[in-house]
């Protein structure tokens, strides 16, 4: 290859990423056999509710906002996706709760809890802002009580949580993508470091 | 608003469990009770494919 | 020099065996699980869906709830009125210890309470002369004969009705005041106000700011959601109208609202929002703080999740 191949952004990020990401790697065939327990599902689970809280919001998204209170199908799919984000809620703290009494985090593992630890609150601002966007009595109520916690730090100046329009926005755009880039590094962490191997136990070899 | 399922109807005042500080609905506190039941199962019952994994290499 | 080994740190090397993983396989069957999951529960439970206030609704079930609101705002008592940053100067608002983090901010999202509320919709009606009359005189008049007609209406506050469709203030020293209450009030009733609020005399809007402050500000509003369990003394902020599990995972947010002193504290919101934020920090570096992250290795909950390795070690 001429050395100014070698030199070019693509080429050097590509070799980077083949090196740091081999194939075998990013679709790993094997697993440590310590990975022997129902704990360990509970991450996929949360990843595929996360799949599931977009698609049926993708569907209520077809038909627009308030389709869901003039219809029986619409209402439907609201119910799938507020049970889809009561499933990821329900196993990403079961998740959590499993990774934190692994201490996940040994072995250069920090920044693959932290992803984890942020994405599990940029879902809370998630939910909430889907709360926010029911156009019901509901977001009126949440909307009017959640405004004074916001008010009180000076972040309601910015983000007017009695504003459908901007909290559908962040609710729909902003926050999903973080949720899912936040998702993408976490998963891309865990296999590029492996599943945390078990304490050593005294005596044991 | 004609509904599609909705087999159990929770469309009424829920119920409120008080204990000294505490106030929980139950709706919530299933929620969370389930989560710490299904979290204690999953670290107890056995994984299986375990004759799988001792002869792995 | 070799560094010590620190076993909450760091993580020995694995020199075990590995198992067939299919990882794609995994991954499908997760989600087939969860989609089915997720249509039993929407089949069997459904989601709320309770039906929103309108300003004609309050008006017609409350009448003199929305006339002693519609007083408030324009003598300037309303919550909205008195709340201070981002929506006017007249309050300094919360503050934690030195720090009055709104006020910092400053305005804006302004909101003048009389004008917004009262002044501005009437102003938009067509065609009505004694409340043109009215207006003009409220307009006109100086702020201290404005408060002198606003304390009268306030006094008579007691002895409002509303009878066959029509609301009487019962005082005669309140100026245009009344005039002006009761044309709110018909506007109201009619579900005019509700449009006159949130669009403000334009074509399309998605900001509803105005008509949710005005709500808010009344007492109607605040007794539907503590019939619906959702007051912050009732633990609201986790809850969901009628049986439904709410928002679970905002427990320890509403916890805090409960216990001193932030149960009796008038910065109550900053220094829960505060407590919370310190705490979400502590949440995301927990690797960094000992103590907090031995405890896995002590409560030894690890030796039942990875037995089956530790039997083959110890077999081994």
């Amino acid at each position: 290859m001429s050395s100014a191949v070698e030199q070019q952004w693509t080429t050097r990020l590509r070799k980077k990423l083949v090196v740091a990401m081999p194939a075998s790697q990013l679709l790993p065939d094997t697993q440590p056999s310590y990975v022997a327990s129902w704990i360990y599902v509970f991450g996929v689970t949360t990843m595929a509710s996360l799949g599931m809280v977009i698609l049926t919001g993708c569907v209520l998204a077809l038909e627009g906002p308030v389709w869901w209170h003039q219809s029986s199908v619409g209402h439907y799919v609201n119910s799938l996706h507020l049970w889809s984000v009561e499933v990821f809620f329900f196993a990403m703290v079961v998740h959590l709760w499993g990774k934190y009494f692994m201490a996940a985090w040994r072995g250069k593992r920090a920044l693959t809890w932290i992803t984890g630890a942020v994405t599990f609150l940029v879902s809370v601002g998630a939910a909430f802002t889907g709360y926010l966007s029911q156009s019901n009595f509901d977001s009126q109520w949440i909307s009017t009580q959640a405004k004074d916690g916001i008010n009180s730090t000076g972040v309601g100046g910015f983000f007017n949580v009695l504003n459908l329009g901007q909290m559908l926005m962040w609710h729909i755009v902003l926050l999903p993508l973080g949720a899912v880039v936040l998702t993408g590094l976490h998963v891309l962490l865990v296999r590029y470091r492996g599943v945390v191997p078990p304490f050593e136990e005294k005596g044991a070899a | 608003m004609g509904l599609i399922g909705a087999l159990i109807n929770l469309d009424h005042y829920g119920h409120y469990l008080t204990w000294h500080w505490l106030n929980i609905s139950v709706a919530n506190l299933v929620v969370i009770v389930l989560m710490i039941a299904v979290f204690i199962s999953a670290l107890l019952l056995p994984f299986p494919g375990r004759a799988k994994r001792r002869s792995g290499k | 020099m070799k560094k010590a080994f620190r076993p909450d740190v760091d993580a020995p090397e694995y020199r075990g065996t590995y198992s067939p993983y299919d990882i794609l396989k995994e991954g499908t069957i997760a989600f087939v699980v969860v989609a089915i999951l997720v249509f039993a529960l929407a089949t069997i439970f459904g989601s709320p869906d309770e039906p929103e206030v309108t300003i004609k609704a309050w008006a017609n079930g409350a009448p003199i709830d929305f006339a002693q609101t519609a007083l408030s705002e324009l003598n300037g008592s309303s919550i909205s009125a008195s709340y201070g940053a981002p929506y006017n100067h007249n309050a300094p608002g919360q503050q934690l210890g030195p720090l009055t983090l709104a006020k910092w901010v400053g305005v804006r999202i302004p909101i003048n309470s009389a004008q917004d509320f009262v002044v501005g919709p009437l102003e938009a009606l067509p065609n009505a002369p004694q409340l043109d009359q009215a207006l003009q005189q409220w307009k006109s008049a100086s702020s201290s004969q404005q408060s002198s007609w606003l304390t009268a209406a306030t006094n008579a506050e007691p002895h409002f009705t509303f009878q066959s469709g029509t609301l009487n203030l019962h005082t005669t020293s309140a100026g245009p005041v009344p005039v002006m209450i009761s044309n709110l009030e018909a506007m109201a009733r009619s579900g005019a106000l509700d449009q006159s609020l949130v669009n403000g005399g334009n074509f399309y809007t998605t900001d509803y700011t105005k008509p949710l402050l005005f709500i808010s500000d009344s007492a109607y509003l605040s007794d539907l959601g503590a019939k619906q369990h959702l007051l912050g003394t009732q633990w609201g902020m986790m809850n969901e109208t009628g049986s439904y599990p709410g928002q679970s995972w905002l427990w320890l947010y509403t916890f805090f609202y409960q216990v001193p002193p932030m149960s009796t504290s008038s910065n109550a919101d900053v220094e829960v929002f505060a407590l919370m934020g310190l705490l979400s920090l502590v949440f995301v570096f927990v690797p960094f703080i000992p103590g907090l992250r031995s405890l896995p290795r002590l409560t030894r909950v690890y030796r039942l999740i990875w037995r089956e390795h530790y039997r083959d070690v110890e077999k081994a």
